[in-house]
C-alpha cells in the first residue's frame, strides 16, 4: 500500500507539475457555475455567445445556487469560477464569505423572473390551492387543528384533511433539495406566505417565525428529489396522486404531460408571473467577479450579450425558453449597471 | 425388524423423487436465465425504440438568394457589417418563394422559426469565407427547427407534444410533399459538441473527452498496476505488511467510485490547484479507481503462469529479474490486458466521480487536449436526459446506444485477446 501510494502520489505530482507548466492554466474559457434554474437560460446565452463571437463558448456547471456561491466565493484566480448564477439573491453571509476570501468587487445582474409551480399529471384532477393549504400540507409542525396558539406535529394525511374543498387524496409532494434556489424561494415565498396567515405566528420574532415556517415535513409526505426536474415529471406522469414543485420554464416544456395548480386562484402564466399576480415567483440573478474581467477574455462581452434586448427583452430569445422578462425600464437600468460593472456594496442585501 | 428392504430397493424407491428434484433444480436455473435475458431485452427494446430517431435529422433544402439589400450587407469582408447584417431574412425570403401565401409579418416570424436557430450563422460563415458569393443564389441545406423536427419524426407519438401553430403544420406538410423538408442520417450527432438545440447537439465532444480521459487512466493505471502486481507476486516477502497491503487492495476495489471523486477534488484540484472539468484530473481519478481491478487481475494472471516455467528459466541461469521480464510477464500479459480492458470499460461508464471534479458541465467546444474542459459519454447522456426540450429524449437514448457500442467493443476485444493469446498448460 505504501509503495502504491508513493507511486500514485509521484505520478500525481508529476501530473500537477505538467499542469502548472502548461500555459493553458491561464484560462481562456469563461467558467460559470450555479443555479439549475438559471442554467437553461445561461446555456442558451453561452452557446449563442460562442457561436456569434470569436470567444470560446463558456463552460457551465449546474451546481445549485448555494453550491455556486461557495465555489464563486472561494477566491480570485483562474481556478475559481468567473460568474455564478442564482435563483435567489446572494445572502449577506455569502457576500461576507466572498469578501473574506478576497472576492471584493462583485457585480449583481437581475435577469428576470421565474414562477414556481405545483403541478400534477394531466390525468389527475387539477388542484386549486392557497398558500395556507401549501403551508398546512407541507410544514413539519402546524397550528393545532383543535385551535389555540400551539403547534403540533403535522397530522394531515390527505388533502381533504387540510381543507374539505380539496380532493381526498394522500399528500405526496416532490420538490428540490435544500441546495436548490427553487427550494429556498419556495420555502420563503409559498411556505412563509401561508404561515403568516396566522397572526400569532407572524407576531413572533423573525428567527422563531422562520423556524416554524421554513421546516418541511420529514415523514414522507414531502419527497426530496435531486436537482433533476425531469425525474419529478416522470414520477408525476406515473403517479397521479403526486404533486411536483419546479420552475415555470420547466412546466412550459412539459405542457403535454403536466398541469399547474392554481394558487390563490391564479393560474401561472407569463403575464400573471410578470405582474406579480401569481404569488410564487422569484427573481433570477447572476454575479460577476470583477477581478476576472480582463483576465479571462470575453466576460464583459458575455454580460453584454446576456443583458441585450435581443436576449432578455420582451421578444428576446430567452423568452422562448421560458424567461419572464423584467419591465423595460428595469432592464435598461440593469443593463447599464452591468455594462459598467458597478460592484455591490453589501448594504443592499 | 421383519420387513427387510435391501439398499437397492431403497434407492429405487427414492429414484423418482430425486429425478424430480433435479428437474426442478434445472428449471430454476433456466428461469433465472430467462428473467435476466428478458430484463435485458426490455431494456434494449426501450432504448432502441426511443433512440433510433436520434440518428435521423430533419433538413430543409432551399435556394437562398444572398441579396445584399435583404441582408443589409454591402461588404462581407468588414467584420462590423457582418455582425450587424440580417442573415435570417434571405432564408425567410427563400421559404416565401415556396409558400407564396405567407407574406405578412406574423407569417415571416413563424417562417423564421421553422429553420434551426443557427441556420443564419451558416450563411454568415459562408459569406465570411467566400465574400464573392454575395448576390448569387446558393442551394443550401439547413437543419430544421427542433419543433419542426419533433413534428416530422413524432407526429403520431403521444409521448411528444407538437409545439407548432396550425399554420406552421400546414406549411411543413406542404414542404414535405415538395421534398424540401426531408430526413437524413444525423451526421451532426457525430461531428459536434453539445448544444442547447437538440438538432444541433452532438456527442463528438463527449467521445473525445472520454477518450482523452481514458488515455490518462491507461497511461497511469496500467504500468503502476502491473508493476505493483509483479512486485507483490514475485518479489515481496510474505509477512504481515504484505498481507495488510493485499487486504487493502481488495477493499479499495470495493470502494464506491464517488469517494475517489471526493479524493480527486480535495487532492488534485484543492491541493495541487489543477483546473476543474479537465480530462487530466478525470483520468487521474479514474486511474485511482481502476488500479485495484488491474492489480488484482494482473496478480491472478501472474499466479496462473506454472512454476515449471520459472524453475526452467532459473535452471539455465536466469536472474530473478530475467525470469520475470522474459518469461512470467509476457506469459501473463493476455490476462493483464484483459483485466485492464475491463477496468477501462468500467471507467468509461463512470459518472459519479466526474460530477465532483466538474466534468458534468455544459461544454460546446470539442476538447483538443488534456487541459481543455470536457465531459464524458455517460455524463452527456445524463445531461441530455435531464434537459427539458423534447428533442433530447431521443438523443439521450441514442447516446446510450453509442456508449453501449463502445463498451461491447471493449469487452469483445478483451475476450478476443484472451482467446487469441491465452496459453493452456
Amino acid at each position: 500500500m505504501i509503495k502504491l501510494k508513493a507511486a500514485v502520489a509521484s505520478v500525481a505530482v508529476a501530473g500537477a507539475m505538467a499542469a502548472m507548466s502548461t500555459p493553458t492554466l491561464a484560462r481562456d474559457t469563461i467558467n460559470i457555475v450555479g443555479s439549475s434554474t438559471v442554467y437553461p437560460f445561461a446555456t442558451v446565452v453561452a452557446e449563442r455567445f460562442g457561436r456569434n463571437t470569436d470567444f470560446p463558448t463558456p463552460k457551465l456547471e449546474s451546481t445549485g445556487s448555494g453550491g455556486g456561491m461557495k465555489l464563486f466565493c472561494s477566491g480570485v484566480g483562474t481556478q475559481h469560477p468567473d460568474i455564478t448564477n442564482a435563483s435567489r439573491r446572494m445572502k449577506k453571509s455569502e457576500f461576507e464569505l466572498c469578501q473574506s476570501n478576497g472576492v471584493e468587487k462583485i457585480t449583481e445582474v437581475r435577469i428576470g423572473s421565474d414562477g414556481i409551480v405545483l403541478a400534477n399529471s394531466k390525468d389527475a384532477e387539477k388542484m386549486d390551492l392557497s398558500l395556507e393549504h401549501i403551508f398546512l400540507a407541507l410544514a413539519k409542525d402546524v397550528p393545532d387543528p383543535e385551535g389555540g396558539e400551539k403547534l403540533v406535529a403535522n397530522p394531515y394525511k390527505n388533502w381533504s384533511d387540510v381543507d374539505s374543498s380539496l380532493p381526498d387524496k394522500p399528500i405526496t409532494v416532490m420538490g428540490p433539495p435544500p441546495t436548490s434556489g427553487t427550494r429556498d424561494a419556495f420555502v420563503e415565498i409559498a411556505m412563509e406566505g401561508g404561515c403568516k396567515q396566522y397572526d400569532w405566528i407572524k407576531s413572533k420574532d423573525k428567527k422563531e417565525m422562520r423556524s416554524i415556517c421554513h421546516n418541511l415535513r420529514e415523514d414522507g409526505a414531502f419527497i426530496e428529489a435531486g436537482e433533476n426536474d425531469n425525474l419529478i415529471v416522470q414520477r408525476l406522469v406515473r403517479d397521479n396522486d403526486t404533486l411536483g414543485i419546479f420552475g415555470y420554464s420547466f412546466l412550459e416544456e412539459n405542457r403535454s404531460k403536466v398541469q399547474p395548480s392554481t394558487i390563490n386562484g391564479v393560474e401561472p402564466t407569463q403575464e400573471t408571473i410578470g405582474s406579480d399576480e401569481y404569488p410564487v415567483a422569484r427573481s433570477m440573478f447572476f454575479y460577476v467577479k470583477n477581478a476576472h474581467v480582463g483576465v479571462v477574455p470575453g466576460i464583459k462581452e458575455y454580460v453584454e450579450e446576456f443583458t441585450s434586448e435581443g436576449a432578455w427583452g420582451d421578444n428576446g430569445y430567452l423568452v422562448d425558453v421560458g424567461l419572464i422578462p423584467n419591465p423595460r425600464d428595469v432592464r435598461m437600468k440593469a443593463a447599464k449597471k452591468a455594462k459598467q460593472l458597478e460592484p455591490m456594496t453589501g448594504d443592499e442585501l | 425388524m421383519t420387513d427387510q428392504t435391501s439398499p437397492a430397493e431403497l434407492v429405487r424407491r427414492s429414484l423418482k423423487r430425486r429425478y424430480r428434484k433435479e428437474r426442478r433444480f434445472r428449471a430454476y436455473g433456466i428461469l433465472a436465465i430467462v428473467i435476466a435475458l428478458s430484463a435485458l431485452l426490455v431494456l434494449f427494446a426501450d432504448i432502441i425504440s426511443k433512440g433510433y430517431t436520434g440518428f435521423i435529422k430533419t433538413t430543409i433544402t432551399l435556394d437562398v438568394t444572398l441579396d445584399p439589400e435583404v441582408m443589409y450587407l454591402e461588404d462581407p469582408t468588414d467584420p462590423d457589417e457582418l455582425s450587424m447584417a440580417d442573415f435570417t431574412a434571405p432564408i425567410v425570403r427563400a421559404l416565401q418563394e415556396e409558400l407564396p401565401d405567407a407574406q405578412d409579418k406574423t407569417a415571416e416570424r413563424e417562417l423564421a422559426r421553422m429553420v434551426g436557430t443557427y441556420a443564419p450563422n451558416r450563411i454568415r460563415d459562408l459569406l465570411k469565407d467566400s465574400p464573392e458569393l454575395l448576390g448569387t443564389t446558393q442551394t443550401m441545406t439547413f437543419l430544421a427547427h427542433d419543433r419542426v423536427s419533433v413534428y416530422v419524426k413524432h407526429a403520431d407519438n403521444d409521448m411528444y407534444s407538437i409545439r407548432l401553430s396550425e399554420q406552421q403544420i400546414e406549411w411543413v406538410d406542404q414542404l414535405r410533399e415538395q421534398g424540401i423538408i426531408d430526413t437524413a442520417f444525423n451526421d451532426v450527432l457525430f461531428s459536434t459538441g453539445d448544444s442547447r438545440e437538440p438538432t444541433n447537439a452532438g456527442i463528438l465532444g463527449a467521445i473525445v473527452g472520454s477518450l482523452l480521459t481514458l488515455v490518462v487512466t491507461l497511461v497511469i493505471a496500467f504500468p503502476v498496476g502491473v508493476a505493483a502486481a509483479v512486485y507483490l507476486e514475485e518479489f515481496a516477502p510474505r509477512n504481515r505488511l504484505t498481507d495488510f497491503i493485499e487486504v487493502n487492495i481488495n477493499n479499495l476495489a470495493a470502494v464506491p467510485s464517488i469517494i475517489f471523486g471526493l479524493l480527486g477534488l480535495a487532492v488534485f484540484i484543492g491541493l495541487f490547484g489543477m483546473p476543474r472539468s479537465v480530462p487530466l484530473v478525470g483520468g487521474l481519478v479514474l486511474a485511482l479507481m481502476t488500479l485495484p481491478t488491474i492489480i488484482i487481475s494482473s496478480r491472478a494472471a501472474i499466479k496462473s503462469v506454472p512454476p515449471s516455467i520459472r524453475e526452467a528459466a532459473e535452471g539455465i541461469g536466469a536472474s530473478k529479474m530475467q525470469v520475470v521480464l522474459h518469461h512470467v510477464v509476457p506469459l501473463a500479459m493476455p490476462g493483464m490486458m484483459t483485466g485492464s480492458i475491463i477496468g477501462m470499460a468500467q471507467a468509461l461508464g463512470e459518472t459519479a466521480p466526474l460530477l465532483l471534479i466538474g466534468m458534468v458541465a455544459f461544454i460546446v467546444d470539442v476538447p483538443e487536449g488534456f487541459l481543455d474542459s470536457a465531459t464524458a459519454l455517460p455524463v452527456q447522456i445524463y445531461l441530455w436526459a435531464s434537459s427539458a426540450e423534447q428533442g433530447f429524449i431521443e438523443l439521450a437514448s441514442a447516446g446510450i446506444m453509442v456508449l453501449l457500442t463502445f463498451l461491447f467493443t471493449m469487452n469483445a476485444l478483451a475476450i478476443w485477446l484472451r482467446k487469441r493469446l491465452e496459453r493452456r498448460w
